[in-house]
């Protein structure tokens, strides 16, 4: 064994090399497998919160259900999808759209509750249609809310992927791996940096598009 | 002209909110619903746009049935103003107004328009179209809320205890605009508070209903103050009747005496000799422009000099033909001599004075129409 190289030098030499394990491809997949799941629960939570508010009975059983998904263990859940899919993204992906969807279910029930009942009248007094309602006023005012929580569900499910290393899909937390497998730190660290930035800047977007989806929001602060 | 014919709404529990409900809200007049809370008001005023539909019963708009029209529809058709005017936090004063143009499908640059039209009308500044809700005080977000319901122009307008969430001043003022808009544009309102003062204030004819949804009576308001159905009605309108009754009688009766003022540059022994010719202690002094100035015993004054500096005592007025017999009597209240002074609409000069022989003629006049349903001039 030769000298170890510094963190910055095993950055380099294998960001883009080409083979299994490059970094910019751990990369790649690491952003797949943790946004994907937002967009798809996020597709989920909202006719499922729909729901939820519609018929309030529904709420208190699939908060509970919604609720114990979330307590189980993700290293066991990726093991269960591995039976199912096989090595793909699908196995983590799947898992953490269930997470995902416990993080964004309550939010939606809460942003839609947070709309005021008065505004809710108006709409109707004023010759909305059901659906017209939905998606010009109470998405909208639900909006702050719903992207709180989706703020939330991002940032761990980016974290979460690092755990599918265990089961041969996570992104950069393969480099965890190859840093037990080498015995030596600098992956790990590459790894825990490149997570945490890719937390942060996916949460910057999404604090940018609040601002720009919902001014009201901003001007109540200034104002 | 809006027709509850039989109208009757009971929920699946049992619970009856409006009983056999027979009223009519006539075309370019306010009705007002009145009643404690669980008297129905709220429910039949929503059953106008459907917003809750009736159990028995037709509600007609014009004749035509209110349930063979699309609920949608319907509403974009009739102006609705809500208690805390339920303006829609995320849009600016400008798009909130412009919501039903923007559902009738006008053009963005056309609803704007008329849009910032309507916020000059309700007496609000340019300056707030862009702004949002939450930054317009309690006041001004009503006066949105009204301008939001005119803004397709619907003939009838729906209010639900829309002053009630502001200060009392703030109330009146809101109060005041409505009438005034109203004066323009004869809309067909049905306006419901539990506020029987405000009711008897705004309303051409007050529609009182008691707990469990039944019209106890309808009216218009002097009639109502002279001649309560029952117990029940004379209790709700409350204390002061007779008072209140008279701000619906003009001031037509009143003798006005055109001898009882005495210009300030007069001197005292002059207005001494004026009183005693016309038989009263007391004259009303009055400046170059016969404005009133305050009221003067001549025969308490040292003789020497004239009215100018001498300490005068406080008055009350009224205006000539557009003030009520109350507002005469609260002048005269007012006032040491126990006399209103009548002054002109335009410049406020003195007309004449109603002293406490006149008004208690008045009074009495006005006192003989009780029980009539239609008290005198009103």
């Amino acid at each position: 064994m030769g000298e170890e190289p510094s963190i910055w030098e095993y950055f380099t030499r294998n960001w883009s090399t080409g083979q299994p394990g490059s970094i910019d491809t751990l990369l790649g997949d690491h952003i797949v497998m943790s946004l994907l799941p937002i967009v798809a629960a996020l597709a989920f939570a909202i006719p499922i919160g729909l729901a939820c508010v519609r018929w309030r009975l529904l709420y208190q059983p699939t908060a509970g259900l919604v609720n114990i998904i979330y307590a189980l263990p993700s290293l066991a859940l990726f093991g269960v999808f591995l039976a199912v899919t096989g090595l793909s993204q699908a196995t983590v992906i799947i898992p953490l759209t269930f997470y995902a969807v416990a993080v964004l279910v309550p939010a939606v029930v809460d942003g839609l509750r947070s709309v005021p009942e008065h505004v809710r009248q108006s709409a109707v007094a004023m010759g909305f249609t059901p659906l017209r309602r939905l998606t010009r006023v109470e998405l909208p005012l639900a909006a702050p809310v719903v992207l709180a929580g989706l703020r939330v569900a991002a940032v761990s499910s980016i974290s979460l992927v690092s755990v599918g290393a265990l089961v041969g899909m996570g992104g950069l937390g393969y480099l965890f791996i190859r840093a037990w497998q080498i015995d030596y730190f600098a992956p790990a660290i590459v790894g825990i940096v490149g997570i945490v930035l890719l937390a942060l800047i996916v949460d910057g977007i999404l604090v940018v598009s609040q601002r720009l989806l919902t001014p009201w929001v901003r001007a109540r602060r200034s104002g | 002209m809006i027709t509850f014919d039989g109208v009757t709404k009971r929920y699946a529990d049992g619970t009856v909110a409006v009983d056999d409900l027979h009223l009519e809200a006539p075309t370019g007049e306010i009705t007002v619903f009145v009643g404690p809370s669980g008297c129905g008001k709220t429910t039949s005023l929503r059953m106008i746009n459907r917003m809750i539909d009736a159990t028995h019963g037709t509600i007609s708009l014009d004749g035509v049935d209110v349930r063979t029209i699309d609920p949608p529809t319907l509403r974009r058709g009739i102006g609705y103003v809500i208690q805390q005017a339920g303006l829609f936090p995320h849009r600016t004063i400008v798009d909130n107004i412009a919501t039903v143009p923007h559902l009738l499908g006008w053009s963005r640059k056309k609803a704007r328009a008329h849009a910032l039209e309507l916020l000059d009308r309700v007496g609000l500044a340019p300056e707030l179209a862009g702004r949002y809700p939450f930054q317009l005080s309690g006041g001004q977000q009503q006066r949105v809320g009204v301008a939001r319901a005119l803004a397709a122009d619907p003939p009838v307008l729906l209010m639900d205890e829309p002053f009630s969430a502001v200060d009392p001043v703030v109330r009146t003022s809101l109060q005041d605009e409505l009438l005034r808009l109203q004066a323009e544009l004869n809309k067909t309102i049905v306006f419901v508070t539990h506020d029987i003062d405000e009711a008897i204030k705004l309303g051409d004819r007050v529609a009182v209903l008691r707990v469990g949804g039944r019209l106890a009576q309808v009216a218009a308001p002097a009639a109502l103050l002279s001649a309560p159905a029952d117990e029940f009605v004379a209790e709700f309108l409350g204390r002061d009747r007779g008072i209140r009754r008279l701000s619906f009688v003009s001031d037509a009766s009143l003798r006005l005496r055109p001898d009882l003022t005495v210009p300030a540059s007069s001197p005292v022994s002059e207005a001494a000799g004026r009183a005693a010719s016309a038989q009263s202690p007391w004259l009303a002094v009055v400046d170059a422009g016969d404005r009133p100035l305050g009221w003067v015993n001549p025969a308490e004054l040292p003789r020497d000099g004239t009215l100018e500096g001498v300490r005068l005592l406080p008055y009350g007025t009224f205006v000539h033909g557009r003030d009520s017999l109350r507002t005469a009597l609260d002048a005269a209240l007012l006032s040491p001599s126990g006399c209103a002074i009548a002054v002109a609409e335009d410049g406020g000069a003195v007309v004449g004075v109603a002293t406490r022989e006149s008004l208690d003629e008045a009074l009495a006049l006005a006192a003989s129409d009780v029980g009539n349903g239609d008290p005198a001039n009103g």
